[in-house]
């Protein structure tokens, strides 16, 4: 097979490691900053709509993810601006531990910076970029650096910082750093992003985010101007605030070649055995045993020796390994009540059950699934059914199609229920249903966490949920169905009596008039019982 | 007993006694189906038993069809006042409407006021025919005979190629005249037609007489009434195939849905002459058969466990020869064999031969 070569213009074939060298000069370091202002869709920064959304989402997982952190109960105060044309300021204020002086650069100002992208934990946020990204959004846009206020203690005076990101470097740059005054709260964190955007009401939108938000959170309590002026409130209806989310260590099950052989060269640990031991959960020395035996690689040796093909024959004899499930209670669902109390407060509807179902697995990783359904009331009767989509509480608006809860839902045979479905679409009717999923980590399908992956585990658990509250909801419209049946038989009756009244009066001469009342003055007494027998000939 | 407009004032004042007594309206209906029928051996006709369903107009079920009875015996009412006569589809539309305040019609189909048609001769005991009410007019007859109805002479065998078409009614017709020997009553109006081209009633000195399908209570009433009054036996001449046969079995013996009457329709003295399983074979018509479908084989099932045919050697080898057959004939198949031969061999040597089945 003859060797391709390059040919340059000049008709010189050139050696491959003069092309090795050039390329070189030209190849230097792409900051994670750089790299994301140049992949912005990857982070919900799309588009202008969607840019506002994402600052106001972003600000809003931080602040509920450190009150619940410090166990304090949620106040958010949210204000929109309008500042100019397709510009907006998005201003967050919340009641949470505040921020410490020397985090603040890193926290707002330093791409995956974060408490959150090491651990295992059921919390909002996962990776750490966002908050950092809407600030850095915001100065590419408007040129405006991102204002931080915080006050960590009564005490202490609040301090107010202005930052930008340096994007080449990945690294904050405060400009502006003072004491300020803030006494409105006693401890917490107050943000003003500026930036392009537009606001819009409607599907996808802050107004129906937040609203959201304050269903699968109902002990939070929200405060919300929008840039036209309106105050929406949404109260906490819930004093139990969700128990604090319990760290754990990865599974065997849930862990990626290339993630295993980054471990072991990270870990403390001086022995592979003691390695597993402590580096995830669920192994006991005779698991680690069963493992290292399998995979032919020595208990003893140290974790930065391992080769590269023993890597591959652990990951392997890990798969191969019965191994216990990770443990569950690391999970906070918001609970069946709760998912209620939440519906009834932000739906107007007539009928509302809520299904917590039990924890399961899905590659090493716990996970549990609830889901909330709304039925009748003011919710549209012609119209596909609404679902609302929550990964750890946090709603998800966009790319439904690509996210496993619509998967289910559309799986799921609704006219079993008495809701009526063409093939492979949403079911139709006056109902809302509502699909949060709980894990220590979501497995989305992008990194703007706007779908959830569709693995097996977690459709199979989805649809269990969905198909019981079906059932709930079938039973109640049945029984709907059949007292509005009944009574429109009533109705019927009384119709029928001038009907049976005329034809009695012709035939037997007497007066219809009064076969009219003694025939009215007879169904009064005995509709009971004419219901009985027809709810009886109905069995 | 009782004139029909008495009849329908009694249902009348029973249905007003209830509602003024704070009682649940009903009425009391036989039941119309084969468990309900007595089949009388001496007598040779089946007749309603005694068992009674009762409808009450309080009930989610019944108040409807309760309504239907009601409205049907009032209109019934009002026709025997004003001495006119209804036809079935009349009624129909006299009854249809929509209940004011409901989307509820009082009948949508005329199948709906004919029921309660037959439910009220069941309460009232009387036909429908002395309720005013008849039926369509169907079917004709040719033959040696004058009559006179509503005082119009008719000679029979000088109405040109259609016949005297035989009212619903038949009531106050009056036989003047007649040299018939016997009546051939056929189910299809071709061979009638065939008959009557080929002068077959002239030639045998005869009547003949059809309908389509089914006999109609005036036809059956007509055959019953020259029987009776003319001293003629009668003869029935359908397809091979148990729908044919249940025709001759309503004539003689009365039917499942008016057994209340039978005693005013039925013909007991008909004689069943073809075509026979016999005649398939005596003729050659095999290569003429229509192969059974599912519900021929039902319907002769059924047939064959009526209590007037289960006794019936003559007849019971009949039935055992269709099911081997499993395939039914027309009785128009007869004309592969000559366009007349119906009515120059096969009927002629039938009658001659006493080649019947009763």
């Amino acid at each position: 097979m003859a060797q391709t070569k390059l040919v340059d213009d000049k008709g010189e074939v050139k050696q491959g490691r003069i092309i090795a060298d050039e390329l070189a000069t030209k190849q230097r370091e792409i900051s994670v900053s750089e790299f994301f202002l140049k992949n912005r869709h990857l982070l919900g920064f799309d588009n202008p709509k969607k840019a506002l959304l994402t600052a106001v989402k972003e600000a809003v997982d931080n602040s509920l993810d450190a009150c619940e952190e410090a166990k304090i109960a949620p106040e958010l105060k949210i204000i929109i601006e309008s500042s100019g044309e397709d510009r907006y300021k998005v201003m967050i204020e919340d009641n949470g531990p505040g921020i410490v002086k020397e985090q603040v650069g890193r926290v707002f100002g330093k791409l995956l910076y974060g408490s959150k992208f090491h651990r295992l934990k059921c919390s909002r946020g996962q990776q750490g970029i966002g908050i950092s990204a809407a600030a850095m959004y915001g100065q590419l846009t408007t040129g405006k650096p991102i204002k931080i206020w915080t006050k960590i203690s009564p005490k202490r005076p609040a301090m107010y910082f202005e930052l930008f990101i340096d994007t080449r470097k990945n690294e904050p740059n405060i400009t502006k750093h003072e004491d300020a005054e803030w006494n409105e709260k006693e401890h917490g964190v107050k943000l003003e992003i500026e930036l392009e955007a537009k606001y819009a009401k409607g599907k996808q939108s802050v107004d129906d985010y937040l609203k959201q938000v304050a269903i699968a959170n109902p002990h939070c309590h929200i405060l919300y101007i929008n840039p036209e002026k309106e105050i929406m409130e949404f109260p906490s209806v819930t004093k139990q605030a969700p128990k604090e989310p319990k760290e754990i260590k990865p599974h065997p099950y849930g862990v990626e070649l290339g993630m295993l052989m980054k471990m072991l060269k990270d870990t403390k640990a001086s022995r592979v055995s003691s390695f597993l031991q402590t580096e995830f959960c669920r192994v006991s020395p005779a698991v680690s045993k069963e493992i290292c035996t399998k995979a032919m690689v020595d208990e003893g040796i140290k974790p930065m020796k391992v080769e590269p093909h023993e890597v591959e024959a652990l990951y392997k004899a890990i798969q191969g390994t019965k191994i216990m499930s990770p443990p569950t209670d690391c999970l906070v669902p918001i609970g069946e009540d709760a998912l209620v109390k939440g519906l009834k407060k932000e739906v107007a509807a007539e009928f509302y059950t809520a299904i917590t179902r039990p924890p399961a697995v899905y590659r090493g990783n716990p996970f549990q699934i609830e889901v909330g359904l709304a039925f009748g009331g003011s919710l549209e009767t012609d119209e596909l059914v609404k679902v609302m989509r929550f990964a750890n509480r946090v709603p998800l608006l966009y790319q439904q199609g690509a996210c496993a809860s619509y998967g289910a839902t559309v799986g799921t045979m609704w006219r079993n229920y008495g809701l009526s479905q063409s093939k492979g679409a949403l079911p139709a009717g006056p109902a809302l249903i509502l699909v949060h999923m709980s894990s220590v980590w979501v497995p989305f399908t992008s990194e703007a966490k706007e779908a959830i992956a569709s693995y097996p585990e977690i459709m199979h658990e989805m649809k269990l949920a969905l198909q019981e509250v079906g059932r709930q909801l079938g039973i109640y419209i049945r029984k709907n169905i059949r007292a509005k049946e009944q009574k429109e038989r009533a109705s019927l009756f009384e119709n029928y009596i001038p009907e049976l009244a005329d034809s009695v009066a012709r035939l037997s001469g007497e007066k219809k008039t009064e076969l009219i009342a003694s025939l009215q003055k007879m169904l009064k007494k005995s509709m009971p019982e004419i219901l009985r027998e027809a709810a009886g000939e109905q069995k | 007993m009782s004139s029909p407009k008495q009849e329908l004032q009694k249902l009348g004042k029973k249905i007003a006694d209830d509602i003024n007594k704070g009682k649940n309206p009903s009425i009391d209906i036989p039941v119309r189906a084969l468990s309900n029928i007595v089949y009388d051996q001496k007598k040779c006709t089946i007749s309603m038993g005694n068992a009674k369903a009762t409808r009450y107009f309080f009930n989610v079920a019944h108040s409807k069809k309760f309504m239907q009875t009601a409205e049907v015996a009032a209109i019934s009412k009002d026709l025997v006042d004003l001495g006119k006569h209804a036809s079935l589809r009349d009624v129909f539309y006299m009854a249809k409407r929509t209940i004011p305040n409901t989307k509820v019609n009082l009948v949508d189909e005329q199948s709906e006021t004919d029921k309660a048609i037959e439910d009220l001769e069941l309460v009232t005991e009387c036909a429908r025919e002395q309720l005013n009410i008849n039926a369509n007019k169907m079917g004709s007859v040719a033959g040696r005979v004058i009559v006179e109805d509503h005082g119009d002479k008719i000679d029979w065998s000088k109405l040109g190629s259609g016949g005297w078409s035989i009212p619903s009614n038949v009531e106050d017709v009056k036989f003047l005249k007649s040299d018939a020997k016997y009546i051939i009553y056929m189910e299809k109006a071709a061979v009638w037609e065939r008959l009557h081209e080929d002068k077959y009633w002239e030639k045998q000195h005869c009547i003949i007489m059809c309908s389509q399908g089914q006999a109609t209570r005036g036809i059956r009433r007509l055959l019953q009434r020259m029987q009776d009054e003319l001293k003629l036996p009668v003869y029935v001449l359908t397809d091979f195939d148990p729908w044919g046969i249940y025709i001759y079995s309503v004539l003689k013996y009365g039917s499942i849905s008016l057994a209340h009457i039978t005693e005013k329709l039925s013909v007991g003295g008909c004689k069943f002459l073809g075509i026979t399983a016999d005649d398939i074979i005596k003729y050659d018509l095999k290569k003429h058969f229509i192969k059974f479908e599912e519900n021929d084989a039902k319907r002769l099932a059924q047939i064959t466990k009526y209590d007037w045919f289960k006794d019936n050697k003559a007849w019971q080898r009949q039935f055992k020869m269709m099911k081997e057959f499993k395939a039914k004939a027309e009785i128009q198949a007869m004309s592969a064999r000559g366009i007349s031969f119906i009515s120059e061999k096969y009927l002629p040597d039938k009658i001659k031969n006493q080649d019947w089945i009763e």
